[in-house]
Formats: structure tokens, C-alpha cells, sequence
């Protein structure tokens, strides 16, 4: 949905993995911006009606981008910066809870 | 954790930054907890980084200014919280020949909390877009200009095309012009100011020309626009089309409707305080006609209607980054004084200047808001419309519960689960209000938001067992 | 004025469903509802339909509790049919988990006692030891500290919020009104006729329910009825919604038909602050991640505190004025698992005239009577 400016100089790259793709994104980037990045339509499917969602505000009050970072579910992507090896997993409706 | 702050501040934006650099600066001792990673806030978002990639000096001077901003918070000394999520804060009485409260502010970070106390706590929770309800404003690919400037900003990245911004105010001229600098391209500009918003905004002109560089700029980037070959028209009724995602928007213009093919759709209409906190610490709030938003009620040196509770800056209802800043400083003067810190005498007197500064930032708001204020539609959409992105409950659905005589928004939300999802109503409540006013009759400002219900941002339930102590579990 | 032939002081669940059931029978009932904000045990309970526990020492609450999950099923097809609202009423089975030796123990005694209290057979309710409930729960573990449960088969679960909503509904749907943001002020008693002033007028009807919940008291005086009522505040905890984890509701854990699961929920002396305290809601959050250790990962979405209405035993009370024949006050803090009876039994009893004297044991002069020992 978005593309990436050319990179400056000096610039600290990192590869992420959204559901198992890997995306090379910048240093300092969010997860929700790396799977806006990653060229898949939609972030995740809500809980209520399957309905898909994609990030909305990028500042944290919508909470449309919740995602499974890293096996930590239900994150804000836009407010997590990404690490080199981080799994970022689209949330699919509600989760399921086993152990 | 056995120290107990002076000041803690949420909020790195300009009034959090400010007011932490003016604590400092009376030698309070101040933590600034911040959910970004740097400061800036949104307004100033990723400054520090844009400054040394040349970014920012493509995006203009207006944003550089973040980076010194940055850089005497950086300097002052006040401890820095970055990258945590608050999600909870508390106040209990301080004891015999203390300040009358404490706060205890918790906070994550990476999944696991923290908290830090302090006796006087300022909220410097910033703006956040108004929510703008149209029909498939849920779609991938409809985000806020806002969203679309903050991945620019923070992640040097342009929406693929074609590309359309639907909106009204300053923020979508100044991204559009951004845009088109860094080699974006624009597919179709409307402007959804409603016709004759002119004339009401007139009477405020000559206020407003005291900011006339701020008044150049808008109209100068209207021409950026009009150079680069944007087609700019008015429209209403938009409506994002597509199937799982965007794939059109359609828009009634004077001529009559169109459809036009969209990967992105950008929308704006304006920004409303973030008092989400605030009001879920019990603020009271106030209605702002002008800018068809509640905010807190705060006094001249920011406090609240709660006792050792300051809001400053746009949570406080909107003013713009310059504002903000002076309002920081005013914030952390008026807590100094609470503090016994400072006497009556001093601290009016270095209040002075801040507020003769703010005077002049702050002329222009009443031509902004009366230019700028929301078309009707946005705020009272068709009944099809989902109010909560969250629950899914449509406008209808609202009305529907109001016709049961839900004529309040905790019994609305009670029937509709309209507010209930994980945003906590920061995306519907604005709606949920105005369609019960609608639907009621009554004014807005007395049907007011659904009471704010804590954490303020979900954590675990394993993050808060461990609050329990030990043995619990 | 606005006249009816009967006044309900009270929307909440206990005076919406004793309107309902007095609007289904045919008489004009105007409810005078609270305000948006007033503290509303009915927008903040758990929702369990539920027998365990209840009515210890007490036969005739336990009986007048069983009656009501015996109508339940019928109650809950009646108001689906009614209004189109589907309640979420579960009535399969319900759980008290046990952490512990002792609190099992402690749960079989009690268990066995409201048993033989109530001269139920033997399978009205039992104990599963771990490895049973384990074996209920499936998939889903449990934790390290339990050591089983009791359950009771005909005890279960509906969405509170869904069954306000479709009692105010099937109220409108029998004539009745519902005036909001309406709270009785004063009550008078003239020729024959209740008169009762609110900031939105004046109504008037001949017989009148004050159900009020913790504002019944003052209402209550003004009709001669003094009735002690403390609120007991109660604070809940919801999760983010989930798969389906938890096949049947607990005491103090359930997941929803939407699936988020509510933990709740506590007992606190706070007066009529319905403030949240974490010192509180965490040690919640620690025994529902002692119980199944699989919430460790679930989302806080919500946090909310009640006021429960509490009686001086805890029991409900049903009175008559002795002054003012055609009042009655009714308060209890299982307006949930009450709402059948209410809405049938108690209405019907009420409306021809004065409680039969079944319902003399409701009645709050046994405060007054001191135990034998």
C-alpha cells in the first residue's frame, strides 16, 4: 500500500518477517509501517465480522493494527519499532488462548 | 522504585517537551513518559532522525523546529521514558504536612510494567484526528492524512497511487504539497469545506491576519497544488468503494457523481483534543462549539478540575504546535507553584512573556475553526455508517437504541457495545454524542462521552497479576 | 401529570422486569428511569444465572432462586420472540473453581448443605475433582493449584446488557413507557393516589414499585418502609474477545457469547464510589491466571467497578407499605437471576392486589427479630 522513499546515506536497514515474508525496512520503523511495506492488503481481520482492516490513524488510538509481534498478540504494530529477525504475524479474527 | 518525582509528564510532544525543560529549569524533578521512541509528539515525529537524514529540511521549516525542541528536552535533565505505554494512573492522599496527593503512573514497555510517583502529573497527550465516519472508511487503504504524513515522517514512505486526499483544513494542503515535493503523485485533491464556510469565517479575518505568514503559507501551498496539475474540487458525500479493500472513491460534485479508481484514500477533517485520559482520570470536560469537540476544563495555569492534575497543549483543546509549547511552560510553572516551589510573585511573573507569545500564535484559531468547521455529515453520518470501527455498530444502530429510550451515551454503549472494542470509544465517541444529540434533541454538550473506563491502553492480564504482590498467584 | 396504573421507581433489571411483567398483563406501567451516569448494578453485573451459593441459612430465597432458573428458558424464548433479541442465555451448567484443598472442602460442605436444605436430589449439584474438570475443559488447561469444582447442571449465563436492553424493549412492546433521566424525588400519598415529583414533572398512579437499587432507601422512607440497603462495590475485569475457551460459566469467570472473558468479581466497602482500584482488580487477575494459565496472554480491555445492593443478609426484600397500601419496595442483588420470577411471579402475585403471605419471609421485618442463638 506504501512504498519506501530511497534510503539516505548511512542508513541502518533491518529485515523483518511478516507472515513469514521477509521485508526489509528501516531501522527505526514501525511493524505496522513494515507490513504496509510488505505489499499485503490488509493487516488484519476483526474479531466482530472477519471484516479485513489496515492501519488507520499510525498513532495509536485506533487500534486497527493489531498484530502478533514476535508471538506477542494483539500489539499495536504502529507503536512497536521493529527489530532485525522480528516475526510480525497478521492477527486473523479472535485469537485462540491454549496452553 | 522508592523516589517520588516531582512532576511526571505524559506526553512528548511540544507541550511535554516544553514543560519538562521548564521544570527542569526550576529544578523540579521530572520524568517525561512518552510512547514513541524519540520526542516530537506526532506534530514533530521522528524529528531527530529527519534532521540528520535531510529529511526534514525537505519537509519544511515548521517541523525543523521540533529538532531543537528535541534538543533542549534532550539537554535538560529530566529522566525520559520512551517507547511506554501508560496504562494506568492512580492518585492517593498524601499524609499530614505533604502535597495533597501522589500519583502512581503505570506504564509497559515490551510486555512488561513499570510504574513511577509523583505528586503532580501533567497530561501532554497531544490532538488526534477527528474520526471521519463515511461509508467504507474501514477499508484497507482509507487511512487519515494524518497516518499517511506520520509514515512519511517516521518511515520516509508515500502511498502507491492512485492516491486521493478527501479533507478540510491546513493538514491536508501541507501533506499534499509534501507529497508532490518528494515525488509523490496525486490522483485527485476534493476539499470537503463546505461552500460558504468563507463567508462565516470573514468577521475573524482580521484577527487571524496578526498570523499572516501562517495565512500566506495555507494559501501558497493551495497554488503548490494547482501548479503540480492536482485537480482540486469541492465534494461531498465520499464514499470509499471496494471489495476487502479500497478500490474506488466516489464523491458528489456540483455536477453530479463520480467514481474514480483508488489504492490509497487520505482523510482529514481537522483534529480534536486527545483528552482520552484526562476524561478517564475524571476531568470534567467542557464543549467546545467552535471546535465541536469536548475538552477538559482547565484553568489559567492548566490545572484541572482534579486536584494535582494538569492538561496542556492540544489535549487541552487545540491550539497548534506553537501554542502547545508556550502552554507546556505555563503547565510546568502553575505545578511548580502547586509544588510550593516557586512563589505567586516569580511565577507570574515568568508567565508574562509565555502568554504574550501564546496571545500571538493563538489568533488565528477562531478563523480556522469557523473556516474549517466540519461539515454536518461528518459529524451526524447516514444511518448505514459504522460509528464503531471496533464493535461494528452502524449510526442506525445508535439510533435504534436511542428509540428504546437509551437517551444517554452509557446506556447507548450498555445496548450497542458501541465504544467497547480495544479503542475505548476514541474513534466513536465523538459520533455516539452527536448522533444521540441528533436523535434526541438535546445539545450536544449535554449528552457528553461514555464514562472512560480504565487500562488506557490493553495490557496483559499477566502485567497486571503482577501488581497482586506475593503469593497471589 | 402524567398518569399510569402503576409507577416503577427504577429501570434497572429488577424494575424493568417486575414492569414487564406487569405491562404483560395488562396494566398501563410507566417506568421512571435514573439518570445516564447513576450508578446502575444493572450496566455493571456479571451475568451468571446461577443457584450455587445462594440462599444459605435462607430456604425460601433458595427455593424463590431455583423457581427462577425453572423459568429462565421460557422467560428468555419469551423476550427473543418479543423483541427480536437474542439474550445469550446459556443455562449449560456453571462452575465454582476450587484453588486448594480447602477451598474444595469448604465448597463440598456448602454444597451439600444447600442439598439437604433444599431437599434436592442427588444430582442437583456435585463436585468434580481435577481430573473430571480437566477433562470438561478440553483443550484448555488448568492450573497447577485447582483441585476441581462444584457444578451445578441448571445454572448458567446471559449477556446482562442484552436482557435490559430487550426488558425496556418488551415493555415498550406492552404499552408501557419508560421516561429517562426521570429519577423520583418525592412520593405523596393522597385520595387514594400516589403523586411522584421528578426535575421532569409530576406523575401519577394509584400503585406504585419502588425499585430503585441503592437509591431505594430514601424512596422507600417516604412510604413508611424503613429498609437498611449499604452498596458493595464490585469491580470487574474484560478481556479483548477470543475463540471459544471456557464451555461454561464460574463463579467469577465466564467468557461471553461474543467471546471476552469476564473476571470478577470483588467485595469492597467504598461507599458510592464506583471508582477502580488496581490493589483490588490485580489480585482478580491473579487467581483467573491461577485457575486457567492461559489468560496470562489475554488482553485487559475493560475495567469497571458496581455498586452491589446489598440488603443486611444479603437476601432479597419484598415489602408492602402498612400505611400506604399499593406501594411495594423490591431490592435484591440477583436482579439477573431473578428476572424470571420477577417478571412472572412476583407480578402476577402483586397485581390483583397485596403478596399472598408466600412472600412473608421477603419481607425485611426479619432484621428486627433477633436470632436465636
Amino acid at each position: 500500500m506504501f512504498r519506501k522513499l530511497p534510503d539516505p546515506p548511512r542508513h541502518d536497514r533491518v529485515t523483518v518477517h511478516v507472515d513469514g515474508h521477509a521485508v526489509t525496512v528501516s531501522a527505526g520503523d514501525t511493524a505496522a509501517a513494515a507490513v504496509l511495506a510488505s505489499g499485503l492488503p490488509y493487516s488484519r481481520t476483526t474479531t466482530v465480522s472477519g471484516s479485513p482492516r489496515a492501519p488507520y490513524c499510525m498513532m495509536g488510538v485506533c487500534f486497527e493494527c493489531l498484530m502478533i509481534v514476535d508471538g506477542d498478540p494483539s500489539r499495536q504494530g504502529c507503536q512497536v519499532i521493529v527489530r532485525d529477525g522480528m516475526r510480525i504475524e497478521r492477527q486473523l479474527g479472535g485469537r485462540e488462548l491454549l496452553s | 522504585m522508592t523516589d517520588v518525582y516531582d512532576l511526571v509528564i505524559i506526553g512528548g510532544g511540544p507541550a511535554g517537551l516544553a514543560a519538562a525543560v521548564q521544570a527542569s529549569e526550576l529544578d523540579l524533578r521530572t520524568v517525561l513518559i512518552d510512547e514513541q521512541p524519540a520526542p516530537g509528539g506526532q506534530i514533530y515525529r521522528s524529528v531527530e532522525r529527519a534532521e540528520r537524514d535531510g529529511l526534514a529540511a525537505r519537509l519544511g521549516p515548521n517541523y525543523q523546529r521540533g529538532a531543537s525542541l528535541a534538543g533542549a528536552f534532550r539537554a535538560c535533565g529530566a529522566d525520559y521514558e520512551a517507547g511506554c505505554q501508560v496504562w494506568q494512573a492512580e492518585a492517593a492522599q498524601g499524609g499530614p504536612g505533604q502535597p495533597p496527593r501522589q500519583w502512581t503512573v503505570h506504564f509497559t514497555r515490551d510486555g512488561q510494567s513499570r510504574s513511577v510517583r509523583g505528586r503532580h502529573l501533567l497530561l501532554a497527550s497531544g490532538a488526534q484526528e477527528r474520526p471521519v465516519p463515511i461509508r467504507g472508511w474501514t477499508l484497507p487503504g482509507v487511512m487519515t492524512v494524518g497516518a499517511a504524513q506520520l509514515l512519511l515522517k517516521s518511515s520516509r514512505m508515500l502511498p502507491e497511487e492512485p492516491v486521493w486526499i478527501a479533507g478540510s483544513g491546513p493538514l491536508p494542503l501541507l501533506y499534499a504539497s509534501q507529497l508532490l515535493s518528494l515525488g509523490g503523485r496525486l490522483a485527485g485533491y476534493i476539499d470537503t469545506t463546505p461552500r460558504g464556510r468563507w463567508r462565516a469565517a470573514l468577521p475573524h479575518l482580521p484577527g487571524a491576519l496578526a498570523n499572516a505568514p501562517y495565512l500566506a503559507k495555507g494559501i501558497m501551498l493551495r497554488w503548490t497544488l494547482l501548479r503540480s496539475g492536482v485537480e482540486i474540487q469541492h465534494a461531498e458525500e465520499i464514499e470509499a468503494r471496494g471489495t476487502g479493500r479500497l478500490e474506488a472513491v466516489r464523491f458528489r460534485t456540483a455536477r453530479g457523481i463520480r467514481e474514480e479508481p483508488a489504492r490509497v484514500l487520505l482523510l482529514h477533517e481537522g483534529v480534536i483534543p486527545n483528552a482520552h485520559a484526562a476524561m478517564a482520570l475524571g476531568c470534567a470536560q467542557r464543549w467546545d462549539e467552535g471546535q465541536q469537540a469536548f475538552r477538559p476544563e482547565t484553568d489559567e495555569w492548566a490545572a484541572s478540575s482534579v486536584d494535582g492534575l494538569s492538561v496542556a497543549g492540544d489535549a487541552a483543546g487545540i491550539g497548534g504546535a506553537r501554542v502547545a509549547e508556550v502552554g507546556g511552560r505555563i503547565a510546568a510553572l502553575g505545578a511548580a507553584h502547586r509544588l510550593g516551589r516557586i512563589g505567586e510573585a516569580s511565577r507570574d511573573a515568568l508567565s508574562m512573556p509565555l502568554r504574550r507569545e501564546r496571545g500571538r500564535h493563538a489568533r488565528i484559531r477562531p478563523f480556522l475553526d469557523a473556516l474549517f468547521r466540519p461539515n454536518r455529515s461528518v459529524l451526524v453520518p447516514p444511518d448505514d455508517v459504522l460509528a464503531c470501527r471496533c464493535e461494528e455498530v452502524t449510526v442506525g444502530g445508535i439510533r435504534q437504541a436511542v428509540s428504546l429510550g437509551a437517551v444517554g451515551p452509557n446506556q447507548v454503549k450498555s445496548y450497542t457495545r458501541c465504544g467497547m472494542g480495544p479503542c475505548q470509544g476514541r474513534q466513536c465517541a465523538p459520533t455516539l454524542a452527536q448522533v444521540i444529540a441528533d436523535s434526541t434533541g438535546q445539545p450536544v454538550a449535554d449528552v457528553g462521552y461514555p464514562r472512560i473506563r480504565p487500562p488506557l491502553k490493553p495490557i496483559t492480564l499477566g502485567e497486571l497479576a503482577t501488581l497482586a504482590g506475593e503469593g497471589a498467584a | 401529570m402524567a398518569s399510569a396504573d402503576v409507577l416503577v421507581l427504577g429501570g434497572g433489571t429488577v424494575g424493568a422486569a417486575i414492569a414487564y411483567g406487569l405491562a404483560r398483563r395488562g396494566a398501563a406501567v410507566t417506568v421512571l428511569d435514573g439518570a445516564d451516569d447513576d450508578a446502575r448494578a444493572a450496566r455493571a453485573n456479571f451475568g451468571l444465572v446461577w443457584s450455587q451459593s445462594k440462599g444459605v441459612g435462607a430456604p425460601w430465597y433458595q427455593r424463590w432462586t431455583l423457581d427462577s432458573l425453572e423459568r429462565w428458558p421460557g422467560f428468555a424464548a419469551e423476550l427473543a420472540e418479543l423483541t427480536g433479541i437474542d439474550l445469550h442465555y446459556r443455562r449449560n451448567g456453571g462452575l465454582t473453581y476450587c484453588l486448594g484443598d480447602a477451598e474444595f472442602d469448604a465448597r463440598r460442605t456448602q454444597m451439600e448443605r444447600l442439598r439437604i436444605q433444599g431437599g434436592l436430589p442427588e444430582d442437583h449439584a456435585r463436585m468434580l475433582d481435577r481430573a473430571e474438570l480437566q477433562s470438561l475443559l478440553g483443550r484448555v488447561r488448568l492450573g497447577d493449584r485447582v483441585t476441581g469444582a462444584g457444578l451445578c447442571p441448571i445454572d448458567g449465563h446471559v449477556d446482562p446488557l442484552r436482557l435490559l436492553k430487550a426488558l425496556h424493549a418488551a415493555l415498550l412492546r406492552n404499552g408501557g413507557t419508560v421516561q429517562a433521566a426521570t429519577p423520583a424525588r418525592t412520593i405523596r400519598f393522597k385520595g387514594g393516589s400516589f403523586t411522584v415529583d421528578t426535575p421532569r414533572g409530576r406523575f401519577e398512579a394509584p400503585r406504585l414499585v419502588i425499585a430503585a437499587g441503592n437509591g431505594a432507601s430514601a424512596l422507600a422512607e417516604q412510604v413508611g418502609l424503613h429498609v437498611p440497603i449499604q452498596p458493595q462495590r464490585g469491580q470487574i475485569l474484560v478481556t479483548e474477545r477470543l475463540q471459544p475457551m471456557l464451555p461454561m460459566a464460574a463463579s467469577g469467570l465466564r467468557q461471553s457469547e461474543e467471546g471476552t472473558v469476564l473476571i470478577g468479581a470483588t467485595k469492597e466497602d467504598a461507599g458510592m464510589d464506583r471508582g477502580t482500584v488496581l490493589a483490588h482488580a490485580a489480585p482478580m487477575a491473579a487467581r483467573a491466571i491461577a485457575t486457567i494459565p492461559a489468560l496470562r496472554e489475554a488482553r485487559l480491555v475493560r475495567n469497571w467497578a458496581g455498586l452491589r445492593i446489598l440488603t443486611p443478609d444479603g437476601n432479597p426484600v419484598y415489602a408492602e407499605s402498612p400505611q400506604f397500601p399499593g406501594a411495594m419496595l423490591a431490592t435484591c442483588h440477583s436482579g439477573v437471576t431473578l428476572a424470571a420470577v420477577h417478571a412472572f411471579d412476583l407480578a402476577e402475585a402483586w397485581a390483583p392486589g397485596r403478596l399472598p403471605d408466600r412472600f412473608a419471609p421477603f419481607h425485611h421485618r426479619r432484621f428486627n427479630v433477633p436470632q436465636a442463638a
